[in-house]
């Protein structure tokens, strides 16, 4: 199979994704579309290694996911913090660097 | 010798350091030791006098280098002095006469708890003008200038809990500043041209300077001489100064400090002779000027003042004299120090007067003073005598050759600068005659004052009487003296050169028209003043008098032209200033405050308008990649 294919499928995860986070309020949504766009940047790396014949797009792909693992973890209890002090988890509501 | 110079200015330097530092505890002792300092530096120029005329008189130039005092690639600035025939005419003038006003302060200023500080100040005075007039550079000089300008400050406005006091003395420094500015023009205007400001070697390269040049030096010092010496346009400060007390005016603004103008046009004679037309500027000035404090002095009912319109007249002789090239120098030199001996003895008489009318200056108040006051009449009526040229006395030898001497210059300018000398003169005889007489002469005019306090007239004590005494004996001999066999025109000659002038008219022709013009001021004086009462109040009088008693207008013109155009130009400015500079820095502010404004809208804490932000600017990035990539 055509591996350009690959990355259209990374294109339209990636434009799912920035839409989502343009679009959406929730912090949780927001934070899945992003870790949808982290993960059609890893299915670009590694169509390209494919391309390439090399593996640096594979180890850069383990980078991604070890950043994004760490990310989680920190994102999410940003997330859950915010939402106990606001009761809420709308990204607007917290426009404010204050309650 | 040349050792003793420094020694000449040091001693009163010291005096003044000591008068002024001693604070309290000299304050029974201070008029002693400013008049023993004074009297050394007396005894130092006549030591120096003696020496110098033990030589010949080529050879009687005293040098000395001091000291280096700025010394940078190109610039040199030397402390040094030069003691010449003309600097020693001035030492002994001041000193002599410096020390005399000295004894006399000592009576006059008797009951007044500041002495000590006025003795410092007049020792202060004493070294910055000796300073001056023994200097052997411009720049040196102008510390001089300077001092001497401090010093008359300082003395003008000595009773400074009078308000008059306190603006007359602002207004003689302010007055000098312009004069002192143009003296700092012509000694930058000398660095530039001659590439130093050392006499010697200023004034015997002005051959090499171009005649542009040289006049524009010559008529910045013309404006510092104006400044200084109360000459027009910048006399209007020597009236006021009149607040200051009797001896100062008759010490700085009579017999010293008011001639350094002449002696800086005289010491610079070598610039004004290759620069004809600032020489004639030169004695426009001195003509205009004899005649301005003429006409002043013979309106002013304050003694003081006029006897200040009197020394702003004679010094415009000396300067007129100055300003006649080689024929004049020694002449105005000459008048400068018979002046010296007169008008000191004058003011010292005035100050005598007032002494013992309880300071009473108006002199419709005096009258018949000369039964009160026998020496003081005695010795102010020779000194009388002396300046209105009188055959015999001081006076008549200066200012007949100066009279002689304008004549002299040849041609219409000969005849129009001779007249107003010649007028000049004859005024001089009035307005002398009347301060005589209404002074002296007639009833007894004084009343009780407001606080029926009625003047005693009394004659002043010996220390103040002595040196009274001693100028009128210089006032009636100095002339003689110095006159006969042209024994002070011989003196001078080394250092000012000398040329006889050839009056149009017979040298005597000229001696009896100044006597008859003499004659005829004294008689029209006599017939106004002496056969008739003098009323106490004074006449409203016609126009010119009115004018002259408002020192023919000079304060309103000042004050139209100077003060009042000086609001106008401060006010312009202020107004570009809030209009132009600052519409600009506020209008700056204010963009970059819109600007800010604007882009603070950026900032709306929402994290997705960030994320527009980012994905738009991504995207442009991407696409300038792109773009440049397909060009």
């Amino acid at each position: 199979m055509n591996p350009v294919n690959y990355l259209y499928l990374a294109a339209l995860l990636f434009t799912i994704g920035a839409t989502g986070v343009l679009i959406r309020r929730n912090a949780i949504v927001v934070f899945m579309c992003v870790e949808l766009m982290l993960n059609a940047c890893n299915l670009a790396f590694v169509a390209f290694a494919r391309m390439h014949g090399n593996l640096d797009g594979q180890i850069i792909a383990f980078f991604t996911m070890v950043v994004a693992a760490a990310e989680v973890v920190v994102g999410l209890a940003i997330i859950v913090s915010v939402f106990r002090a606001r009761h809420s988890a709308s990204v607007d509501d917290a426009s404010l660097m204050k309650l | 010798m040349e050792n003793l110079i420094a020694l000449l200015v040091a001693a009163p330097l010291l005096g003044a350091a000591v008068l002024l530092c001693g604070g309290r505890r000299l304050d029974a002792v201070g008029h002693w030791i400013g008049t023993a300092f004074a009297a050394a530096s007396f005894v130092l120029g006549v030591v120096l006098f003696a020496d110098m005329l033990g030589k010949s008189p080529e050879h009687r130039t005293l040098m000395q280098h001091l000291f280096s005092w700025i010394p940078v690639e190109g610039f040199q600035a030397n402390v040094g002095f030069q003691l010449d025939q003309l600097s020693m005419t001035f030492v002994l003038l001041i000193t002599g006469v410096g020390s005399l006003i000295h004894v006399y302060s000592i009576g006059y200023m008797e009951h007044d708890e500041r002495r000590r500080r006025f003795f410092g100040y007049l020792n202060l005075f004493l070294a910055a003008m000796l300073l001056l007039v023994v200097a052997d550079n411009y720049l040196l000089l102008y510390v001089g200038w300077e001092g001497v300008g401090l010093a008359s400050y300082l003395l003008i406005g000595f009773w400074q809990h009078k308000p008059s006091a306190a603006t007359a003395a602002k207004k003689a420094f302010l007055v000098n500043r312009v004069g002192d500015m143009g003296l700092s023009i012509a000694i930058m205007l000398m660095f530039t041209t001659f590439g130093t400001f050392a006499f010697g070697p200023v004034l015997q390269s002005t051959g090499d300077a171009g005649e542009g040049k040289l006049t524009a030096i010559g008529l910045m010092l013309l404006l510092a001489a104006c400044g200084k010496s109360a000459q027009v346009p910048l006399q209007s400060w020597l009236g006021d100064a009149m607040e200051g007390p009797t001896p100062v005016s008759a010490l700085i603004h009579a017999a010293t400090m008011v001639t350094a103008g002449v002696y800086l046009i005289v010491r610079s004679g070598d610039i004004f002779n290759a620069a004809p037309d600032a020489q004639l500027a030169v004695t426009v000035v001195g003509a205009v000027t004899l005649l301005f404090g003429a006409i002043v002095g013979c309106a002013k009912d304050d003694i003081k003042k006029a006897l200040a319109g009197s020394t702003m007249s004679q010094i415009g002789y000396m300067v007129l004299a100055a300003g006649l090239g080689p024929i004049g120098y020694a002449f105005a030199i000459m008048h400068l120090v018979t002046h010296g001996f007169f008008k000191a003895g004058l003011f010292l008489g005035a100050g005598s007067v007032m002494h013992g009318m309880n300071d009473e200056v108006d002199m419709r108040k005096y009258g018949g003073l000369r039964k009160y006051m026998p020496i003081t009449f005695v010795t102010f009526g020779l000194g009388y005598l002396a300046i209105i040229g009188f055959p015999g006395l001081s006076g008549f030898f200066s200012k007949d050759k100066i009279i002689e001497a304008a004549f002299a210059k040849g041609g219409a300018e000969g005849w129009i600068l001779g007249g107003a000398a010649l007028l000049g003169a004859a005024i001089t005889a009035f307005y002398m005659t009347r301060v005589m007489l209404m002074t002296f002469f007639g009833e007894k005019r004084w009343q009780p004052d407001e606080h029926g306090n009625e003047p005693h007239p009394h004659e002043s004590p010996k220390v103040m009487t002595i040196p009274m005494i001693v100028l009128a004996v210089g006032s009636v001999f100095a002339g003689a003296f110095f006159g006969i066999g042209e024994r002070f025109v011989k003196w001078l000659e080394p250092v000012t050169g000398f040329e006889h002038g050839h009056p149009p008219v017979s040298a005597l022709t000229v001696t009896l028209s100044t006597v008859a013009v003499m004659v005829v001021g004294v008689g029209f004086a006599y017939a106004q003043y002496g056969r008739r009462p003098v009323p106490v109040v004074a006449p409203r009088g016609s126009l010119l008098t009115r004018a002259a008693r408002r020192d023919l207008l000079q304060d309103d013109f000042n004050h139209v032209v100077l003060v009042r155009g000086g609001e106008h130009l401060t006010r312009s400015l202020v107004y570009v200033d809030h209009t132009l500079v600052d519409g600009v820095v506020n209008g700056t502010a204010a963009t970059m405050g819109g600007l800010s404004g604007r882009l603070r809208k950026l900032q709306n804490g929402f994290a997705r308008s960030y994320a527009v932000s980012m994905f738009g600017g991504a995207a442009v990035l991407i696409a300038a990649t792109l773009l440049m990539r397909a060009v």
